[in-house]
């Protein structure tokens, strides 16, 4: 099989499990989250499995490079890192019901990636400024951020949900986590994305210096994640040094991955240095 | 907070630091919408010259580097600093003592502080629990008393030096970038193929800058994939010094040459502009109403002189086709080359689609050349032979970018810096316990907590496992 199949594939077990975890959440029966746990995991070695396809295809095609070098890949490679960020959040914090507001995020990605009639899923030759071992690295490191964000997002918006009639345990909101839980992970997922958020620009400014003679040169897409880190920034400095929590955490937390999905997204309208980025 | 000074209270305030952190995200979106340094001819044609002098006075169009921003940055840089010194003040000491003071209140009182009774004296519990502690914390004391001991452990103290690593490595990027601005240079320069030089482009102000060597391209080549993409630019370059060749390297995108302290990177290329046709300047007639053509037909060798007026279709004999002179013009150029003054016409053949050709007015045999079935010239000029240049490649002058940055190892340092310091500051904790034994008169009342200042979550579970195995000893 090859690897295009292979991810349309991993597609649809990424909306079955998404599908598993909203029946586990609306009809109030968690033992519908076992099954989804595993279809994450189905989902998660089908798109490993699809990339490293897709890594040995290149090869095959003589263009060999890491499957990360535009678009498309880069929306398979942030569904691939959410649900592995999410499967070890499962497991560490025993909380399924966080994949109802995690999963559907990765099938959007994944779908997008595969029906958007804009984004070509051919395997294409790198240009030359894209030729370097720091291509994995950057994009691993950025990726990683962005995923911890968007399930940070996923969070927040669960603890704004709960937030507004906490005491109820019966329904839907009964059976989301309790709030000081989802403020807890929401501020871990922080951290990890901004570690590696950190890790994404640096690891980009030390490429941009050896292809173009200069680590920063106000781009777009390096101003916005720049505007990303400063937001992010900002959320850890009112939490640990004002003592910020709840709503106005999750609020920043939304801010933020709004600035995240401009850089991924919004910045390809703005003219720049990123342009294979574009569709 | 130990300094009363207004000023000093301002930049320690947290609040300051979130203000900063928002208007900088806020601004620096300016110069993601607004293109940044280009001409103000295009400036003053998107936005009229009333928004061009507001923007431009406001330095938006160069806003990282505008005066405000700057600013912005500077409060930022002082507001890190203060914050820093005045919360390393107070914890100096807790940090970088040899021996930390214990004080067992501060933990007896705690609300999650667990108790239990064992049978056992105080000074034989020492001696089990303090294994326990040991094992686990890097830093164990035991202090005895008449009433009883108290065991303490610590570790992961000079975790709390983190977040002023993190702090430390913002102003190192800070002063590197600044480094690289005053005392470094970002230039450019296009050399052609074969050729070298010392001067160079400054990016921003446009002035030349000479460096102590030259470069010299010896080669350009442009690789493509069979999808017509880029594949590799590669540029051929030597380092001359007094002449002398002392160093030479190919490089491409992602592989510059470095040479004492100066970094040349393959930035872009492009084709020579065609030169002048070599040859005496020979006078041309200018434009008029009819030309006098001479059709020579291939076939018979036969040549004919006929007059064509310009715009009006011409009958060639042999019952060749028709040709028809469309317009006369002062400057021409074929394949690249200035051909000079020509005339422009339609050769209708009798079988086979309608030609362009070109007649240049000092060259006779020009339109041999097209290999057609009639050959046309224009009579009654003075004439050159033409001799085509056979540019069989193309010369191509390479562009690079030449900069120096001084401040480059203390950005890198500060990268460093940054990614350790924030996962020190987010994964490391200070986490201290504290076993505090009473001896009673037929048992002992144990006393057990812990506390962290980060991660509160994980310590709750540490403790706990903690007291199970003071339990089961």
């Amino acid at each position: 099989m090859s690897s295009s199949p292979l991810l349309s594939i991993s597609t649809f077990v990424f909306a079955l499990a998404a599908f598993f975890y909203m029946a586990a959440l609306i009809f109030k029966k968690p033992r519908l989250t076992l099954p989804a746990r595993w279809t994450v995991v189905a989902a998660v070695v089908a798109t490993t499995a699809g990339l490293l396809l897709r890594w040995v295809e290149s090869y095959q095609m003589g263009i060999g490079h890491a499957p990360l070098s535009n678009l498309y890949e880069s929306l398979v490679f942030f569904a691939w890192t959410a649900g592995v960020i999410y499967l070890y959040v499962e497991f560490k914090y025993k909380n399924a019901l966080i994949g109802a507001f995690v999963t559907p995020i990765a099938f959007l990605a994944m779908a997008y990636a595969s029906m958007s009639p804009n984004i070509s899923d051919r395997i294409q030759p790198l240009v030359p400024a894209l030729k370097s071992n720091w291509l994995i690295a950057h994009v691993a490191t950025c990726f990683f951020g962005y995923a911890a964000f968007a399930i940070a997002f996923g969070l927040s918006i669960m603890y704004l949900i709960k937030a507004r009639k906490p005491d109820r345990i019966e329904g839907i909101i009964g059976h989301l986590p309790k709030l000081d839980v989802l403020d807890e992970l929401t501020h871990r997922m922080v951290l990890f994305g901004f570690l590696f958020l950190t890790g994404g620009i640096i690891t980009g400014a030390v490429w941009a210096n050896s292809a173009w003679g200069s680590y920063w040169s106000w781009d777009p897409k390096e101003t916005w994640s720049l505007i990303t880190w400063f937001v992010y920034a900002t959320l850890l400095h009112a939490r640990l040094m004002r003592g910020w929590e709840g709503k106005q955490i999750a609020y920043l937390s939304i801010l933020g991955f709004s600035a995240v999905l401009f850089t991924y997204f919004g910045v390809n309208l703005l003219p720049g240095l990123h342009s294979y980025g574009k569709v | 907070m130990k300094n009363a000074n207004p000023l000093w209270k301002f930049f320690c305030s947290v609040k300051l630091t979130i203000v900063l952190l928002l208007s900088l995200a806020i601004t620096s979106i300016i110069g993601t919408v607004i293109p940044q340094n280009e001409s103000p001819d295009a400036y003053l044609h998107a936005y009229g010259a009333f928004r061009y002098q507001l923007l431009s006075t406001l330095g938006i169009f160069d806003m990282y580097h505008s005066w405000w921003f700057q600013g912005l940055l500077l409060l930022l840089t002082i507001n890190i600093v203060v914050c820093s010194i005045d919360r390393l003040s107070g914890s100096w000491k807790l940090i970088f003592t040899r021996s930390p003071k214990v004080r067992p209140e501060r933990f007896t009182k705690r609300s999650d502080a667990r108790t239990l009774t064992d049978k056992r004296g105080a000074e034989e519990l020492v001696s089990v629990y303090e294994p326990i502690v040991a094992r686990r914390y890097g830093y164990c004391k035991v202090t005895r008393s008449n009433d009883g001991a108290v065991i303490y452990g610590e570790k992961g103290r000079l975790s709390r030096l983190g977040v002023y690593i993190v702090h430390l490595s913002v102003i190192l990027l800070l002063i590197g970038g600044l480094a690289g601005s005053f005392f470094g240079f970002e230039g450019y320069v296009n050399i052609a193929e074969g050729e070298a030089t010392d001067t160079i482009r400054i990016r921003d102000t446009g002035q030349i800058h000479r460096l102590d060597f030259q470069i010299r391209c010896d080669d350009f080549s442009l690789t493509l994939y069979e999808t017509g993409a880029p594949k590799e630019y590669r540029s051929a370059l030597t380092i001359l010094e007094g002449g002398q060749a002392v160093k030479q390297k190919d490089i491409i995108v992602n592989d510059p040459l470095r040479y004492r302290g100066i970094n040349i990177f393959q930035s872009s290329y492009g084709k020579l502009q065609p030169e002048k046709m070599p040859g005496p300047e020979t006078p041309v007639a200018g434009p008029a109403e009819a030309y006098t053509l001479n059709f020579t037909s291939r076939a018979s060798g036969m040549s004919y002189t006929v007059s064509a007026k310009v715009g009006v279709p011409v009958d060639i004999p042999e019952g060749l086709g028709k040709f028809v002179v469309m317009a006369y013009e002062a400057e021409t150029t074929f394949r690249g080359m200035d051909v000079g003054a020509a005339l422009k016409g339609i050769l209708t053949p009798k079988e086979g689609e309608p030609v362009e050709v070109l007649l240049p007015l000092k060259f006779a045999n020009f339109d041999k050349m097209r290999g057609g079935d009639v050959m046309i010239a224009i009579a009654n000029q003075p004439q050159e032979k033409f001799t085509p240049q056979q540019s069989s490649e193309d010369r191509y002058y390479t562009g690079l970018q030449v900069t120096n940055d001084p401040g480059v190892w203390l950005v890198y340092t500060g990268f460093i810096l940054m990614i350790a310091g924030c996962f020190v500051a987010f994964y490391l904790s200070h986490q201290q316990v504290c076993i505090v034994i009473e001896q009673l008169r037929k048992n002992s009342r144990v006393t057990f907590a812990g506390t962290t200042n980060r991660n509160k979550l994980a310590m709750k579970n540490t403790v706990e496992k903690i007291f199970t195995a003071l339990t089961e000893s």
